[in-house]
């Protein structure tokens, strides 16, 4: 895999600082562009963590100058997701707590879009643009594992050997959805469709790898996943239905159908036995929960009410 | 924690929601059919309205209070 098409000036002078030889980022003072700019460039050093690039030398993972221009872009877009959320407190118990609040949150459903309306064209649009996540799906919160305490970190772990398929490469969720993306015609080579995602995409995929990547956002990472997985098995079935509604390969619809069965077993570990134990252990981690929990929601929000713009406006 | 460690059930009831198995087993649908476990931890459903039995798919959450388990 090779560094995505730049889409601004920060993003172009990094790109080629990360390609030449000598990688001196030291001397980037630009800012970014746009967001868009923002979040490719972000999104690219963080692939450093993850696979990497062929035309990146894998010593620019660690590299100071790197690292400092990503905390620069880190700490824009940390203070921009937290400046959209407002502190709530739970009702108690905890678990009911937080999933009352998810499912109080009200926001556009794509899933529905797909089950009922959406063309062929649109669903492989979409496909392609959530396969920068899924195809690695559930490692940004594996990151966190080695920051959490005792509990929680078994109940992370029992929930993650589901996602990498109980030890079966045959049945690891991100394999699974590129046999989904193979019989449906389209690429499963990682980031095939960079360079097609809206910014919201790479904004989701960032507020993971954020969230991950850092030891103070621990809580933030749990709370996300639990939002995730809270609303998660509903919308699957309403896309499986979607699927089959226009005729893709069962192997897609598979991909979906093991999300409605699985996501309702992860919801109910993400909210009792992982952010539980989590806030159970450090109970001031609560409001990060929260706010982890509200950043996937509303980055979700954000993607799907343009992606719903645009395919009805059409 | 308890004075020996930390609590590990092997069923959890979850309020308004399944009931969560740990580990292997054979469960029996309400039309007698045994469907075995294919996960680490499994939801069998509790509020009979899944269309998924014997296992939960969500469906308790968009049920009134009054219909949960
Ligand atoms: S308990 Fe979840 S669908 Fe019945």
């Amino acid at each position: 895999m090779l560094l995505p098409k730049a889409r601004g000036e920060l993003s172009e002078a990094l790109f080629e600082a990360l390609r030449s030889e000598t990688g001196e980022v030291g001397s980037l003072h630009l800012r970014p562009t746009d967001q868009d700019d923002a979040h490719i460039a972000l999104w690219a050093m963080y692939e450093l963590h993850y696979a990497g690039f062929e035309d990146v030398d894998d010593e620019l993972e660690w590299d100071p100058d790197v690292l400092g221009l990503r905390r620069l872009l880190e700490r824009d877009f940390e203070a921009g997701l937290r400046s959209r959320h407002t502190a709530t407190t739970l009702d108690e118990p905890f678990a009911e707590g937080l999933f009352a609040y998810v499912a109080d949150h009200d926001g556009p459903s794509l899933a529905a879009y797909v089950q009922r309306t959406a063309d062929r064209e649109q669903v492989l649009e979409l496909l392609r643009h959530r396969s920068i996540y899924h195809l690695k799906e559930s490692d940004p919160v594996a990151w966190t594992v080695p920051r959490l305490p005792t509990a929680p970190k078994a109940a992370l772990i029992e929930l993650q050997y589901d996602e990498f398929g109980g030890g079966d490469p045959n049945r690891l969720h991100a394999h699974l959805f590129a046999l989904g993306l193979e019989a449906s015609g389209l690429r499963a080579d990682p980031y095939a469709y960079i360079d097609d995602v809206p910014v919201e995409i790479l904004e989701l995929n960032n507020a993971m790898s954020l969230f991950g990547l850092h030891r103070r956002l621990r809580a933030a990472s749990l709370g996300h996943l639990a939002a995730f997985e809270a609303t998660s098995s509903l919308p699957s079935r309403r896309m499986a239905q979607g699927l089959a509604r226009l005729e893709l390969p069962q192997e897609m619809i598979a991909y979906y159908e093991e999300h409605v069965e699985a996501d309702a077993v992860h919801e109910q570990l993400a909210v009792r036995t992982i952010c539980g134990a989590l806030v159970a252990d450090e109970p001031h981690l609560v409001d990060d929960v929260v706010f982890g929990a509200f950043t996937c929601l509303d980055l979700e929000d954000r993607y799907a009410q343009r992606m719903l713009g645009e395919w009805e406006a059409a | 924690m308890t004075e020996h460690g930390f609590e590990h059930p092997d069923v959890i009831i979850c309020p308004g929601g399944p009931l969560l198995l740990r580990g292997d087993h054979v469960v029996e649908d309400a039309d007698g059919v045994a469907h075995e476990t294919r996960r680490p931890v499994s939801a069998v459903c509790r509020c009979g309205k899944s269309a998924d039995q014997p296992w939960c798919d969500g469906t308790h959450k968009v049920l009134p209070a009054r219909d949960r388990p």
